[in-house]
Order: C-alpha cells, then sequence, then structure tokens
C-alpha cells in the first residue's frame, strides 16, 4: 500500500469512527437542539469518510462501500482516540475538541501538499470542519466558565490528551499542545502518546455493530 | 433564551418562519439553526431574533362586526384602474405597465 493510500485511510478511518460514535448521542444528547447539531456534524463526518474513501478506492481499485465496511479491525487505520467509546457528555465533547483541534492542524499541512487531489479534499474538509469547531469551541468556553464545568473539562481532556496526541505524526504534536496549553491555560502532562495502529477493544465491537445490515444482506446488494 | 428562525429558501424570495431553537445564547443558536434549518440545504439564509425582541401584536378588538370590511368575492381589480384613471395616476401605479 502506498503512503498516499495509507494516508487516506488513516483520515477516512478517523472520520468514520468518529461520525459513528458521535452519532450514538443521536436521539440521547443532553437537548433537542444539541442532539441535531450533533448528529448533523457526524453525518458531516461520514461525508468527509465517504470522499476519501473513493480516492483511496481509485486508487486500490475497490470501492468506498468496501473500504469502509469490508475490512478486518487490524486493517483499520484510524487513531484510538476516535474508538473510545465515551458516552458521557463532557468526554464527548472534550473528545470532539482534541479532534478538531488536531484535525485543524492536520488539515493545514495537507492543504499545502503538492498533490492537487489531497490538498483539495484538506481544503473542502476545512471549510465544514470550520463549523465544527465552534460547535466544539463553544463548549469549551461554556464549560471553561463555570467551576463545575471546567473541572469536568480537564478531567476528560486530561483522560484523552495520549490519545488526542495520536491522531498527529511525531513532527505534528508539539503545534496541538502549543494550541491546547493556550486555550485551556494550564500544562497538559508529558506523556507518550496512543499510535495509531493499536486498536482498542471497542473498534471491533463498534464495526460488528456498524457493519450488520450490510452483512445481513446478499454481497453486491444495492442500497 | 428562545431564537425565532427564519429561512430564505432561494435568492430573493421572503424570509420565512421556520421555527425556534432554544440555546443558551446567540453564538448556540446560530450553530443550532445552522444544523436544524440549513442542514440539507433547504435554506440559503436564515434570520435569527431573539424572541424577547419580538413586538407582537395580539388585540384586534371587534366590537361592531368587522367582516363587512372584507371584499370576498368582490373583483377589486377594475374598479381600482378605473379609480387610477379618473386620478390620472395610472402610470403611477406599481405594475401599471402590465398588461393584466
Amino acid at each position: 500500500m502506498s503512503d498516499r493510500t495509507d494516508l487516506l485511510l488513516s483520515l477516512a478511518d478517523d472520520e468514520l469512527v468518529l461520525g459513528w460514535r458521535n452519532s450514538e448521542w443521536t436521539g440521547i444528547a443532553p437537548f433537542l437542539e444539541e442532539d441535531v447539531a450533533f448528529s448533523s456534524i457526524a453525518q458531516n463526518e461520514i461525508g468527509h469518510a465517504r470522499a476519501l474513501y473513493e480516492l483511496a478506492a481509485a486508487e486500490l481499485g475497490t470501492t468506498a462501500d468496501e473500504l469502509a465496511f469490508d475490512r478486518t479491525p487490524e486493517e483499520y487505520r484510524c487513531a484510538p482516540l476516535v474508538e473510545l467509546r465515551r458516552l458521557e457528555w463532557a468526554r464527548t465533547i472534550a473528545r470532539h475538541w482534541l479532534y478538531e483541534t488536531a484535525d485543524e492542524i492536520r488539515l493545514g499541512e495537507l492543504k499545502t501538499s503538492e498533490d492537487p487531489e489531497i490538498a483539495g479534499i484538506a481544503a473542502k474538509m476545512n471549510r465544514e470542519e470550520a463549523y465544527h469547531r465552534m460547535h466544539a469551541e463553544m463548549w469549551v468556553d461554556r464549560l471553561l466558565s463555570t467551576d463545575d464545568g471546567r473541572s469536568r473539562l480537564k478531567e476528560a481532556v486530561d483522560e484523552l490528551w495520549p490519545y488526542a496526541l495520536g491522531v498527529l505524526d511525531d513532527e505534528l504534536r508539539p503545534e496541538l499542545r502549543r494550541r491546547a496549553e493556550e486555550r485551556l491555560e494550564r500544562k497538559l502532562a508529558e506523556v507518550d502518546a496512543v499510535p495509531r495502529g493499536v486498536h482498542e477493544s471497542e473498534l471491533a465491537e463498534l464495526l460488528e455493530e456498524m457493519t450488520s445490515v450490510r452483512r445481513s444482506a446478499p454481497p453486491g446488494s444495492q442500497w | 433564551m428562545i431564537f425565532e428562525v427564519f429561512r430564505q429558501e432561494r435568492k430573493g424570495q421572503p424570509f420565512q418562519h421556520a421555527g425556534s431553537v432554544v440555546a443558551p445564547d446567540e453564538q448556540f443558536a446560530e450553530i443550532y439553526a445552522r444544523e436544524q434549518y440549513g442542514r440539507r440545504q433547504e435554506s440559503v439564509a436564515l434570520w435569527l431574533v431573539a424572541r424577547d425582541d419580538v413586538t407582537e401584536i395580539a388585540e384586534f378588538p371587534d366590537e361592531f362586526d368587522l367582516k363587512y370590511r372584507r371584499v370576498d368575492g368582490y373583483s377589486i381589480k377594475t374598479r381600482l384602474r378605473e379609480a387610477r384613471e379618473r386620478a390620472g395616476t395610472v402610470d403611477m401605479a406599481p405594475g401599471a405597465s402590465d398588461a393584466s
């Protein structure tokens, strides 16, 4: 597999799996407006995944659906941050914000790629991610504005921090630290990143559920 | 806070009331309205108005049966044109150049 395909799959898997995780709030988010907004953001992520899978599929001679649904858990390239099942609102928001912050750094790099397809898709994604970031930043503002919110956000960020570092390649991690520390106005732990390629057991469970509809139909079914 | 949301479906069309969103502030309201009324490309623009900023008129006293003011079944178009001709304001009327 080329570096390019590897990169596309890493991005696509991140977006698909996070989109799935975020969609687990559909119907049960803290209140109706947030439910609709967060579900819509989740759908956007899955839309990004589709576009990225299509680019990878063209190179691999397969289809986006096969890449999204027919691989084994070990073949997924997503960062463990997006795999975690954290059905608790402060952690969900912390993950969302950490991911969007990391993603902004990553997309900033990719927008300047010499590969026009990669640069193009990064620029397109970034235009939608801008609203995801706005949503995440609003929540961080909100949480930081009360003692209760601040301590819940702190606990969640500290737990997820090694995972957040793992979203980015080595050389981009200092920038994530700089931005996160500046935003939270505190130092974050010096820890090893939880790297890509090592999966949490939650990923297999997620894939089991995510692919159940597809597996229930005969191969080649049209939806 | 409750924000009333008005939605424009296509450029140039009037904004119509779409519904409302509950949000802690205007910033949240903006995101919620965007996702609730714009995520399927059903709007080209939205107006958000805090409900508290809306002036409502909800009293229309009707002591003498105001029904007589309605013009149901009465064709006003011809009468209006005749009146304009008499007054010499035909060319000034909006849409006066239309054949209709």
